[in-house]
C-alpha cells in the first residue's frame, strides 16, 4: 500500500483502511473481494487448462481403432504370429503341451515379477498365449516369435537392446526388463478369432 | 524508466532476493505492469485495449500451437486434418473455433486500439515510436491472419491466397517472376500452403517480440491519457497495480462474456460458409471476399478501376490493378507519416472543436462505409461510393489532417491531469513527486514532449 506516496494517494490508502476496518471477525471486506475474484479467475483456468490437458490424449479415431481380431484358427502348436495392435507388435502364440507342462513346473515365487502361467492364459483354451511384443525394460520388439530368432537363454524371447530374456510365455528371467511382456485383454469371439482390446 | 516516485521493487524473502541479484525478472514484471509503473489516474476504458490486445495475442498462440499439433499442412490432407480436429481431436472444435473466432476479436480489440491512438492522437510526440511499432506489429498480424485462413485448404483459402499473391504481379517488370516466386508454383498448391504454415507459426512469434518493443517504448514517457496533458506529479499518477490491473480484469471479463458466446453459440457467423468446400482449382466461389476485418482495406484495393493516364494522349501512366495495389498498401503506410501529418500540439479530441467534427464526421463515417463496401459485390452503385470514400480517407491523413492542425484554436487545457479529474489542483503538498513545479505559462502551451518542467524521467 502507499506508503511513501504523496498526500493524495496517502488519503486514498487510509481512506482504503477507513473502509477495510469495517471488519467482521478480523475479514476485510476488501479481502472477500480478492478471494472471490481469485477463485473466479482460478475456476475459469482450470476450465480452460482441462480442454488443453484433454487435446492431448488419443483422439476419437485413434481409439476408434483400439481393439484387434485376429484369427488363430491355422496357428500349429509351436507357432506364433504377429499382429498389430494400437500400433504395436502383437504376439498370439499356440503353445505346445511341452511347454505349458515346463511352464507351469517353474517355482513362480522365483521369478523377477511373479506369474503363474494360469496367471498368462485364459482358461477358454490354455493353449492361447497373448502378449504385447513389447520389451517392457524400454520398449524394442523382442526376437523369439520368428522361426530362426534368438529364443535367448530361456527358449523364449530376447530383447537385442538391452538384453532381455524371457521364458517361453514371456516371463522376464534375465536382464534389465523389470516385468513379463504385457498380456492385453482379450476374448474369445468364437473358437478361431480373438478379439484384443 | 518511469517518474521518479514509480515505487521500486523489494523483494521480500531471500529466494526473491537471490533472483533479483541473478536474474531481476520479477522486478521487471513489477515495473512493467506492477504497482512500480505509474500510469495517469484519468484513463477511461479505451485505454483497456492494449492489455486485452496482448491477451489475444497469448489466446492465439495457445490455440494455435494445439491446433499444429493435429494439423498437416499438405493438400492432400490438410483440409481433412481441420474436419479431424473437429470431430475426433478431444475439444479440438473448441480450440478451432477459439482460434478462428480469437482472429475476429483480435482484429476487434485492435481496431478500437487503434481508434483510440487516432482520436487521442497518442501517436504525437513523445510517443511516435509506440506508434510506429504499432502499425509494425498491425501489418505482422495482418500477413498472419491472411496466412492462417489459407491453411484450411477451403474454397475461400485458396482462392483468397490465389487473389492476394495475385497482388505482387501488378509490380512492374518484377511482379510476375516475384509472385511465382512468392507461391513456389503457378497457382497457389502444396508449397504455398507449407511455406503459409511456417509463416504463419513463426511471425506470432515475431508479432510478440515486436509487442516487447511497443511496451517498452511505451514506458519510457509513459501513457497518455483522455486529457492529452503530461503526467506532471505523483498526484497524477496512480500505481498500475491494482489499480489498472483490476480495471483491466474488469475489462478482460466483458471481453471474454462476448468472446466466448461466439465460440459457443456463434462460432461461424463471422466466416464464410464457402471454406468447409475443399479448395478446388479449377472453380470460384461466386463472391470471393475476405475474412470482415480486410474489409475496408479491399474496398481500397477494389476502388481502383481505371489506368492513371496521361490526358489526351492515352499514355498509360499506371495500370489500375497497380494502384489499387498501391492504395491498398498506401492507406496502411500513411499511418506512419501520421506523427508528422498531425502538427496540433493538442492530443485529445476533446479539446480540438474542428478535429473532433472531421473525426466524427469525415474519417469514421468513411470508415465505416469502407467496411461495408469490401463486402459488397463489385457492382455499381458500390463501386463509386469505394472511391468517393478511398478519396476522402486519404484526403483525410494527407489534407484535412495536417490543415486543421494548423487553423484550429483549441479549447483550454486543464491545468494537469489531478485538475481534470478533481476540479481544483490548489492542495498543498500535491506535488512532493519528482521534479519542479511545473509553471504555469507551460501548462497553458503545453507543448508535448518539451515540457521544460523536468517532470518526465526518462530510462533510469
Amino acid at each position: 500500500m502507499a506508503s511513501t506516496g504523496a498526500s493524495d494517494t496517502a488519503t486514498t490508502a487510509q481512506a482504503d483502511r477507513a473502509h477495510g476496518d469495517d471488519t467482521q471477525d478480523g475479514v476485510r471486506r476488501r479481502d472477500w473481494i480478492h478471494i472471490a475474484a481469485l477463485s473466479t479467475a482460478g475456476v475459469g483456468a482450470a476450465s480452460v487448462l482441462f480442454p488443453l490437458v484433454s487435446q492431448m490424449a488419443p483422439s476419437a479415431d485413434v481409439l476408434a481403432a483400439s481393439t484387434t481380431d485376429v484369427d488363430i484358427s491355422a496357428l500349429q502348436p509351436g507357432q506364433s504370429v504377429k499382429a498389430e495392435f494400437r500400433k504395436q507388435p502383437l504376439f498370439v502364440t499356440r503353445l505346445t503341451d511341452a511347454t505349458m507342462a515346463e511352464a507351469s513346473e517353474i517355482d513362480v515365487s522365483s521369478l523377477r515379477d511373479p506369474q503363474s502361467f494360469e496367471d498368462r492364459t485364459q482358461e477358454t483354451d490354455r493353449s492361447v498365449l497373448v502378449q504385447l511384443g513389447v520389451c517392457t525394460h524400454l520398449g524394442c520388439v523382442p526376437l523369439g516369435a520368428a522361426e530362426g530368432e534368438n529364443k535367448g537363454e530361456f527358449n523364449g524371447y530376447f530383447c537385442p537392446c538391452h538384453g532381455s530374456h524371457y521364458d517361453a510365455i514371456g516371463r522376464i528371467r534375465k536382464g534389465p526388463a523389470p516385468t513379463n511382456l504385457a498380456v492385453p485383454d482379450f476374448e474369445f469371439v468364437s473358437e478361431s478369432v480373438i478379439r484384443v482390446g | 524508466m518511469s517518474f521518479a516516485w514509480a515505487k521500486q521493487y523489494e523483494p521480500k524473502s531471500a529466494f526473491t532476493k537471490w533472483v533479483d541479484e541473478k536474474l531481476p525478472v520479477p522486478r521487471l514484471v513489477y515495473n512493467a505492469v506492477g504497482a512500480g509503473y505509474p500510469v495517469p489516474r484519468n484513463l477511461n476504458y479505451m485505454w483497456n485495449f492494449g492489455v486485452l490486445a496482448g491477451f489475444c495475442l497469448v489466446l492465439q498462440i495457445v490455440t494455435g500451437v494445439v491446433l499444429a499439433m493435429h494439423y498437416a499442412a499438405n493438400t492432400e490432407v490438410a483440409f481433412g486434418t481441420v474436419e479431424h480436429i473437429m470431430r475426433n481431436v478431444n475439444y479440438g472444435w473448441m480450440m478451432r473455433y477459439a482460434h478462428a473466432n480469437g482472429a475476429s476479436f483480435f482484429f476487434i480489440v485492435i481496431y478500437l486500439h487503434i481508434f483510440r491512438g487516432l482520436f487521442y492522437s497518442s501517436y504525437k510526440a513523445p510517443r511516435e515510436m509506440i506508434w510506429l511499432l504499432g502499425v509494425v506489429i498491425f501489418l505482422l498480424l495482418m500477413a498472419t491472419a491472411f496466412m492462417g485462413y489459407v491453411l484450411p485448404w477451403g474454397q475461400m483459402s485458396f482462392w483468397g491466397a490465389k487473389v492476394i499473391t495475385g497482388l505482387f504481379g501488378a509490380i512492374p517488370f518484377i511482379g510476375e517472376p516475384l509472385q511465382i516466386w512468392l507461391v513456389g508454383g503457378y497457382a497457389p498448391d502444396n508449397a504455398a500452403l507449407n511455406r503459409f504454415f511456417s509463416l504463419h507459426f513463426l511471425l506470432p512469434f515475431v508479432t510478440a517480440g515486436v509487442v516487447i518493443l511497443h511496451i517498452w517504448a511505451l514506458h519510457i514517457p509513459g501513457s497518455s491519457n483522455p486529457t492529452g496533458v503530461e503526467v506532471k506529479k505523483e498526484s497524477d499518477t496512480v500505481p498500475f497495480h491494482p489499480y489498472y490491473t483490476a480495471k483491466d480484469g474488469f475489462g478482460l471479463g466483458i471481453f471474454l462474456i462476448l468472446f466466448t458466446f461466439m465460440v459457443f453459440f456463434l462460432p461461424n457467423t463471422l466466416g464464410h460458409p464457402d471454406n468447409y468446400v475443399e479448395a478446388n482449382p479449377l472453380s470460384t466461389p461466386a463472391l470471393i471476399v475476405p475474412e470482415w476485418y480486410f474489409y475496408p482495406f479491399y474496398a481500397i484495393l477494389r476502388a481502383f478501376t481505371g489506368d492513371l493516364t496521361i490526358p489526351f494522349t492515352g499514355i498509360v501512366l499506371i495500370e489500375a490493378k497497380l494502384l489499387g495495389v498501391i492504395a491498398m498498401f498506401g492507406s496502411i503506410l500513411v499511418w506512419f507519416f501520421l506523427p508528422w501529418l498531425d502538427k496540433s500540439p493538442v492530443r485529445s479530441g476533446h479539446y480540438r472543436p474542428l478535429f473532433n467534427k472531421f473525426f466524427w464526421l469525415g474519417l469514421m463515417p468513411c470508415m465505416g462505409a469502407l467496411f461495408y463496401l469490401g463486402g459488397a459485390k463489385p457492382e455499381e452503385p458500390y463501386i463509386v461510393l469505394s472511391q468517393i470514400f478511398t478519396a476522402y480517407y486519404f484526403l483525410h491523413f494527407l489534407v484535412i489532417l495536417p490543415i486543421i492542425s494548423q487553423i484550429e484554436v483549441p479549447k483550454p487545457l486543464p491545468f494537469s491531469i489531478t485538475e481534470a479529474v478533481l476540479g481544483s489542483d490548489d492542495k498543498p503538498g500535491s506535488s512532493t513527486g519528482g521534479g519542479t513545479h511545473p509553471k504555469p505559462k507551460d501548462a497553458v502551451k503545453d507543448l508535448p514532449g518539451r515540457d521544460p518542467d523536468g517532470s518526465l524521467q526518462p530510462a533510469e
